[in-house]
């Protein structure tokens, strides 16, 4: 062992524990002193808030704990969205930048610039007041197709009401076991024998075929549940029945996507043009397609290089999703870090809590990205 | 798991204490509030971010209302000019923090006096400066004139982390009624959105509602509902541990409203001096040591009634006057019908 190695590390190791001992150490006496106590106790106190919008069932008689996951689920929820939605917008803009139409071009061009040069708070602010202004009440909504209204309360589409909705379930869980072992198969045969299994369609019809038989021999049963107006006052009106999406979800989703649509777009228009112009003109030469071009030959190589940065865009979204709180959609910050904090005053609890579970949805993303890159990373045989 | 939970709970705290940095340890007998107001030389005030009425600032950023006169009051007592008070704007959610963590040292915006906020985290409520309870506004043509009128799906806007989130569920839970509440950070967005059409009705203490209503685009199309569904009384808070400081703010606030009791106003303070009744010498200051008491000199009263003027004049300057509540209801002094009632200064 290499004492000179080693000094410098272990110096380092006894000044940061020194400094967080020291902080925490300060932090214990001023609690003291100001009489605060401290212990995550109140998580199974009844919270005797409500919270509008929420995925599990919920109200003010539930601990402050089921709080708490009403809170990470509208997270996790409006992340979801808007990742998926970001990553579309992004690919078709960051293809459109490469466009050989000007017109396309700099349309993508220009959406890209202005979106990610604006904040992203006011952009927020921008969609819901906005929306709020721009939307119809809801007796003034037009039916979308004679079902669906956009209105100032909210977005309110048809809900299912299911039976025996397990079996459908498992008919989906089947499904999709039997798209893994159709790709196996598909894979080992095209090694073994060269040819090519249409396993697209194959596994599209699997997802269509198997549910929709637990329909006719499962006695699976789903009625559809369309909102009906309702009048409140003699002005005031909303809907009821079917499934609500608040307009704080629509617009948060809708700024969290686009404005981080504009970076994955750079990142998707950076990784087809860091592809070298050989390896296409290579791979036409022996006769491949221009699907099969884009497909085998330039999607893996670009990908290696989209990957990264895109994962770094799906972390910014996940955390600026807490910006929720300025418009009233109930995600954690709001719900947990906000309600709940000033109706318990536990701060330093709920603020560690709150961080912890960011820092986790964060290594989560984190962990799976850096998965799915490792397995199209180049490997060398 | 729990090791780890501790250990990080602890990495934490280390950022709540870089904010409390300047620890202190509070000494019964002498107040260290006080000893640092009077070497920065100004009173470290924690006030809204803007409610017409109780602090509001100007567009030369001029501090007014009846919560922003309590901690010109402590400064007039303790620094001997009310100017020197440095007024922080707080959002309901940051208030209390700022306070426990010794950014501010007076917390007046219109905070709830509770049980638990006054035993569980840290805090002491000082008194009362306004009596107010909660309400609901709605649209004039919305034909709802009671609260009885309700129905289920109304949707509510009001201000996250306040006691009206939870008087609110009281309320609707009581009349068995669905509701749903849109809740914002900011005072300006809730009225923002209920002025859209987001909400049915906008609760907040009634107080408030007259305020705010003000801002809304056509605030003569809507009106603030008979029913008070709550008890908020308002008032000044101060850190738990310092109980000299904590009788500083307390009797200022309370010489506001025993001088306006006993006639002393800003304009004949001085004459009241050479007064027959021993009450009133005493509260400006001509009769007995009560300043001592408080670690003062003996016109500290004086200058409070002075400078900011009895409780009847502030309010009827900042409240009154501006039209948000003519009528001082609950508000008034015990002697004259409403409920302000203090102990006697001596």
């Amino acid at each position: 062992m290499n004492f000179k190695k080693i000094l410098p590390q272990l110096l380092t190791l006894v000044v940061v524990i020194l400094v967080f001992g020291f902080f925490s150490y300060n932090a214990q006496v001023n609690m003291e002193n100001r009489g605060i106590t401290f212990g995550y106790g109140f998580l199974s106190q009844e919270s005797s808030f409500d919270v509008q919008f929420s995925l599990i069932e919920y109200d003010g008689s539930h601990s402050y704990f089921r709080a708490y996951l009403v809170g990470l689920l509208n997270t996790i929820l409006v992340s979801v969205i808007g990742i998926v939605f970001a990553t579309i917008i992004g690919v078709v803009v960051g293809i459109a930048r490469l466009s050989n139409n000007y017109l396309i071009e700099r349309t993508a061009a220009i959406y890209v610039e202005f979106f990610r040069n604006i904040p992203l708070l006011l952009q927020i602010f921008f969609w819901y007041f906005a929306a709020l202004r721009a939307l119809p009440l809801p007796e003034k909504a037009e039916p979308i197709f004679g079902v669906f209204f956009l209105t100032i309360k909210g977005f309110f589409v048809p809900a299912f009401v299911w039976n025996n909705i397990d079996i459908f379930t498992y008919s989906v869980i089947a499904a999709i076991i039997a798209i893994v072992f159709v790709r196996l198969y598909a894979k080992k045969k095209q090694e073994n024998q060269g040819i090519q299994t249409p396993v697209l369609s194959i596994s599209i019809g699997l997802l269509i075929i198997l549910p929709l038989l637990s329909f006719f021999l499962g006695g699976v049963d789903a009625s559809v549940e369309i909102p009906v107006i309702e009048q409140l006052s003699k002005t005031s009106f909303t809907f009821k029945g079917g499934l609500k999406l608040p307009p704080e979800l629509i617009s948060l989703a809708l700024a969290l996507s686009l404005y981080t649509a504009t970076f994955i777009a750079e990142c998707v228009r950076a990784g087809v043009q860091g592809v070298s112009k050989g390896q296409k003109e290579a791979a036409a030469s022996i006769g491949l397609t221009p699907n099969q071009v884009l497909k085998l030959v330039v999607m893996p190589q670009a990908l290696r290089i989209i990957i990264p940065p895109t994962t770094n865009q799906y972390l910014n979204l996940t955390k600026n999703s807490s910006l929720a709180a300025a418009i009233a959609y109930p995600d954690l910050v709001l719900v947990f870090a906000g309600t709940a904090l000033m109706q318990t005053g536990r701060a330093i609890e709920i603020v560690s809590i709150t961080m912890l579970t960011y820092l986790t949805l964060s290594i989560t993303i984190s962990i799976f990205m850096n998965w799915y890159n490792k397995k199209i990373a180049i490997k060398e045989k | 798991m729990f090791k780890l939970v501790k250990r990080l709970t602890s990495i934490v705290a280390m950022f709540a204490v870089l904010f409390t940095f300047t620890t202190e340890t509070m000494a019964a007998k002498k107040s260290k509030t006080l000893k640092n107001t009077q070497k920065k030389g100004f009173v470290r005030c924690g006030v809204s971010q803007g409610l017409p009425g109780f602090s509001n600032a100007d567009a030369a950023g001029n501090w007014t209302g009846v919560d922003v006169d309590v901690c010109r009051a402590v400064a007039a007592a303790v620094l001997g000019d009310s100017s020197k008070v440095k007024f922080t704007p707080l959002s309901a959610k940051e208030r209390f923090t700022a306070l426990t963590s010794n950014e501010i040292d007076i917390l007046s915006r219109n905070t709830t006096w509770t049980l638990s906020r006054d035993a569980d985290i840290g805090l002491t409520f000082v008194g009362v400066n306004f009596y107010d309870g909660q309400g609901f506004m709605v649209r004039k043509n919305s034909g709802i004139s009671s609260v009885n009128d309700f129905k289920a799906g109304v949707s509510a806007c009001t201000n996250l982390g306040t006691t009206t989130e939870l008087n609110m569920r009281d309320f609707f839970n009581s009349k068995g009624i669905k509701y749903e509440p849109v809740t914002f950070e900011k005072a300006d967005e809730v009225v923002a959105a209920y002025d859209a059409g987001r909400c049915d009705t906008y609760t907040t203490d009634k107080s408030g509602l007259a305020a705010q209503r003000i801002k809304l685009s056509n605030p003569d199309d809507h009106m603030v509902l008979p029913e008070t569904i709550s008890k908020e009384p308002l008032g000044p808070v101060v850190r738990q541990g310092d109980s000299v400081w904590e009788d500083i703010v307390r009797w200022s606030l309370n010489t506001m409203i025993e001088a306006e009791e006993y006639g002393v106003t800003s304009a004949n303070a001085d004459m009241m001096k050479t007064s027959d009744n021993p009450a009133v010498k005493r509260l400006v200051g001509a009769e007995g040591e009560l300043g001592a008491a408080l670690g003062l000199d003996n016109e500290w009263s004086l200058r409070i009634i002075k400078q900011v003027g009895n409780y009847g004049e502030s309010y009827k300057r900042n409240i009154a006057d501006t039209g948000i509540l003519p009528d001082r209801g609950p508000n008034e002094l015990w002697t004259k019908g409403g409920i302000l009632y203090v102990p006697p200064a001596r």
